[in-house]
């Protein structure tokens, strides 16, 4: 293979890198401005995926396919899905108020953020980057294996740190995440009382799905041909109410003993409803409504 | 595709980053800035290792990714204690060391 070969083969490379990069970087940064401007914390973790898989295939056109799947499957996978998870615990419908607890707060991250722009632009404007290395020794024989070279040889100490650093991080998760119990465990007649103890002892009606319609926010009918709001879920009723739009939009509201978490459910789907960022639903820790744990008086 | 673009690409996402754990308020938000910040600092780390033709910038790019799955973690336990007690995941509510 001749040098003029190797030119054109470099040069095609570099050309679907270039493609590759410009596209990628466009989404990434839109997605990382979308992700800072979205006031929903579910949407800010989606865009948050499309920045690390963008990422991803940033990592394999730069020569690390192995970080490309660690990140993958350690960020992407694991990762976001640990804040998808916690998300929904402590409240999907939290959304960021828009007023300003500290005066011009706003204004001056803006400002912070051009100041550090320009500061690490001027650095890196002076560091002078140059193009690529050849490829050294580590490239050439294989990613995967040059780095588990590296890890196993110069770096084996941090990488037996790390390995205390997860176990230490998993047993700070256990010991953060646990609950004293600080009221005595209920006994089977207690919740078997509890259960009973509510204006309706039995289940809700299911949906009108398999009767009427295949859709879970169609009401089942009540014998004199009117809808139950009883059987469509709080949230589905009132997020249809405040679209204006679907078969549970005009429906009463649920009763607010009967609904879970009470009268606030109706404050979940709105968009403005809970001005401050709390989580309308009621937690874990609330009272459960009667009839909603049936696991538990099990023996 | 010079290292220096990758830099740059660095240099924006991370400070997308850094004005989102500044303008937040809700922690989890805050928690994912911070992860865009470490994933940016990532690529700029793959790009030097690219620019000086070995990996040890990727093998620190993966400690890097290790560490930030274990502050994920514990910190979003913190968070859930903060959330039981306060029932708020706003930074602004957990203010009792305040006063």
């Amino acid at each position: 293979m001749t040098a003029g070969h190797l030119l054109a083969a470099g040069q095609a490379a570099s050309t679907g890198e270039s493609v590759a990069f410009w596209v990628l970087a466009v989404i990434s940064v839109l997605a990382g401005l979308g992700m800072v401007l979205a006031r929903r914390a579910v949407y800010c973790a989606v865009l948050l995926a499309v920045v690390m898989l963008s990422l991803a295939i940033l990592y394999a056109v730069a020569g690390a396919p192995f970080l490309a799947f660690v990140q993958i499957i350690v960020y992407t996978g694991a990762v976001l899905m640990l804040f998808l998870f916690v998300l929904m615990i402590v409240g999907v419908a939290s959304a960021d108020s828009l007023k300003e607890t500290i005066p011009g707060q706003r204004l001056a991250a803006g400002v912070a953020g051009i100041a550090l722009v320009v500061l690490l632009s001027l650095v890196i404007g002076h560091a002078a980057i140059g193009p690529a290395a050849p490829g050294g020794a580590g490239y050439s024989a294989g990613n995967v294996r040059g780095l588990a070279t590296l890890i196993f040889t110069r770096y084996v100490f941090p990488f037996e740190v790390t390995a205390a650093l997860l176990i230490t991080a998993a047993l700070g998760a256990m010991v953060l995440a646990h609950r004293e119990r600080t009221t005595p465990k209920p006994t089977q007649r207690e919740l078997s009382q509890r259960r009973v103890a509510g204006a309706h002892p039995s289940p809700l009606p299911g949906p009108g799905v398999y009767a009427r319609h295949n859709a879970a926010d169609f009401p089942a009918l009540l014998p004199d041909g009117s809808p139950s709001a009883l059987s469509v879920s709080p949230v589905i009723a009132a997020r249809e109410h405040e679209l204006g739009t679907g078969p549970a939009a005009s429906l009463p509201p649920a009763p607010a003993a009967l609904t879970p978490g009470g009268g606030t459910a109706n404050g979940t789907a709105g968009g403005g409803g809970p001005a401050d960022g709390e989580p309308a639903d009621g937690g874990p820790a609330d009272g459960n409504p009667a009839g909603s744990e049936p696991e538990e008086a099990r023996p | 595709m010079s290292p220096g673009h990758f830099v740059a690409l660095a240099v924006i996402l991370f400070v997308i980053g850094a004005v989102g754990v500044l303008v937040r308020r809700n922690a989890l938000v805050i928690f994912m800035c911070v992860e865009l910040m470490l994933n940016a600092v990532n690529l700029a780390f793959v790009a030097f290792a690219r620019l000086h033709g070995n990996l040890d910038g990727q093998v620190i790019a993966f400690f890097v990714m290790v560490v930030a799955a274990a502050e994920v973690v514990v910190g979003l336990a913190i968070l859930m204690a903060i959330f039981r007690a306060r029932k708020s995941a706003s930074v602004d509510d957990a203010n009792l060391l305040k006063y």
